[in-house]
């Protein structure tokens, strides 16, 4: 009986995130509609250019491999599973022993790798482009989100997520320097991972200015939906990795009645809400920065984190 | 309670070497004084948090002094000679605004590194204090180093003022005598650069430092 009903909750985890992915994109778009005095597209939008992306045609290049038609089940299925295994309403889940944040991070550069190849197959020079302008942006946000996990982790003495949270939530925690440098180096990390406006702005088509959109320039149909809904399940991945981490109350623990899962849940939606709230507000009062400031930005992530480390062996327990 | 007031000096000990590393990341004269000052209000919370920790009230004299000189005489002072000189939009660098972060991150390493190694029998909160501040120093010096224009080299020797200040309240027992005639020799400090300043650049109509060697007759 526990392992079916451990099995229905991680199941009900995986549907959570895929059914919540594109709610969080609408809404996200909803506020920076709002706060710029348009109407916006209605709440459920997102979802309905998945259906309707999904009913139409695949057009494919002539010379396009099969790698292409491939990948995007490939990065929609890696993406998945790393946003499943962010402990969301509950942690402790059936596989959150393999819920390790280096492997998670694995994951989702073997994503973007594929998609990068993605972006060369077809040969158009958009995709050039935008693979060799997005590997660069990797380039400089893998090693300083790979040391934003390292000093969390030396605090919390644990590399798996539902050990973190349930650390993050307890009193050791205290008030670290380190953890809210890392933080900040986090929100970075996260901005230029998901493609938001200082980096690249998700909703131009401008040549010179477009990183991810140009990369998937050649998709179309059913594969551009898996993409569409693969770059919504990374954000909300993100958005779950800074509230597990950071804003971990509510959670509920490994044992629990289900009401605790019932406030977990609403704690989750809550936190979602908001933290999409600041990304809206935001991307309103920021203006896209010009590709060579991106080096400069992601680079301070890297400092910051670098300091939090070193900052973190001055502090209490040396 | 003694956990929560260490890790709140620690807090804002930390935040000083960041917004010293900020400074080092702004290139335009105007960003620069802002981020002056606010390491100089960095430093007088720092300081005061000390006197509360220590239960020493002069040293809330102190943080008053670094509050009203430093985050806002100073600051303003400097500003009116940046654009008096019309240089307030200049950009400058060196080299790039990347090595200077690194150099800067490694100079951070090193003194917590010797101050750790050094300080190893002292009181956690002095030895803590005692790294950051060898690390505010360093980065001050770096900044003189790494800029070309006179006005980012006076800011860079004030922060480094700042470390030292840092440094000494850290340190229990600093006579209060010593501490004012430190602040008032920097403000005196601060008046012969600002006259040099404009003496400088009535010379040689820049106040980039570059433009002296060449006066020095060292070989290129």
């Amino acid at each position: 009986m526990a392992v079916i009903t451990d099995f229905a909750l991680q199941g009900a985890q995986m549907l959570l995130v895929l059914l919540m992915a594109p709610l969080l994109t609408g809404f996200v778009r909803k506020v920076k509609a709002r706060l710029l005095s348009r109407q916006g597209p209605p709440l459920l939008q997102p979802y309905r250019d998945l259906i309707r992306l999904l009913r139409k045609d695949v057009v494919l290049a002539n010379n396009a491999s099969w790698l292409f038609r491939v990948i995007p089940y490939v990065v929609f299925a890696a993406t998945w599973v790393a946003a499943s295994l962010i402990p969301t309403f509950r942690s402790g889940l059936l596989f959150s022993w393999t819920a390790d944040l280096i492997a998670i991070i694995a994951v989702l550069g073997s994503a973007r790798f594929f998609l990068a190849l993605a972006g060369m197959d077809a040969g158009t020079s958009f995709g050039g482009i935008g693979s060799s302008r997005e590997v660069m942006i990797a380039s400089l946000a893998e090693p300083a989100m790979l040391m934003i996990v390292f000093v969390i982790a030396l605090i919390a003495g644990s590399t798996q997520l539902s050990t973190m949270a349930a650390f993050m939530n307890s009193a050791d925690v205290g008030l670290r320097v380190s953890l809210g440098l890392a933080l900040i180096a986090l929100i970075i990390v996260a901005v230029a991972e998901n493609a938001r406006i200082p980096v690249d702005n998700p909703a131009t088509h401008l040549e010179l200015t477009m990183v991810h959109e140009a990369m998937v320039l050649e998709y179309s149909g059913r594969h551009l939906a898996l993409i569409e809904l693969a770059a919504s399940l990374k954000l909300l991945l993100y958005v779950s990795l800074i509230a597990c981490l950071f804003a971990p109350w509510g959670i509920s623990p490994a044992i629990a009645a289900p009401t605790l899962l019932l406030i977990g849940a609403a704690a989750y939606a809550g936190k979602i809400a908001a933290l999409g709230f600041l990304l809206a507000v935001f991307e309103t009062s920021i203006a896209k920065m010009r590709a060579f400031r991106v080096p400069e930005f992601l680079g301070a992530a890297l400092m910051l984190a670098l300091l939090a480390t070193l900052l973190r062996f001055v502090s209490r327990s040396f | 309670m003694q956990g929560l007031t260490f890790d709140i000096a620690h807090m804002l000990a930390g935040s000083l070497v960041l917004v010293s590393f900020m400074q080092l990341y702004q290139d335009r004269l105007s960003a620069l004084l802002n981020m002056f000052a606010l390491h100089a209000f960095v430093l007088a919370a720092s300081v005061a948090w000390q006197a509360y920790a220590q239960d020493a009230p002069h040293l809330y004299i102190t943080a008053i002094i670094a509050l009203f000189f430093k985050a806002i005489v100073i600051p303003l002072a400097l500003r009116r000679i940046v654009i008096k000189l019309g240089i307030h939009r200049e950009i400058e660098n060196v080299f790039g605004v990347g090595l200077a972060m690194l150099l800067g991150i490694g100079l951070v390493a090193l003194s917590m590194v010797v101050m750790l190694r050094v300080t190893s029998g002292a009181d956690p909160l002095a030895r803590e204090d005692l790294a950051f501040a060898l690390a505010v120093v360093l980065l001050g010096m770096l900044m003189m180093v790494t800029r070309r224009n006179a006005v980012s080299q006076v800011v860079g020797f004030m922060s480094l003022e700042n470390g030292l200040v840092l440094a000494a309240t850290g340190a229990k027992g600093m006579p209060l005598v010593v501490e004012i005639s430190i602040a008032f020799s920097v403000l005196i400090a601060f008046i012969v650069i600002g006259i040099f300043l404009f003496r400088i650049r009535e010379r040689f109509d820049t106040v980039d430092m570059q433009a002296m060697d060449r006066f020095r007759e060292e070989q290129r």
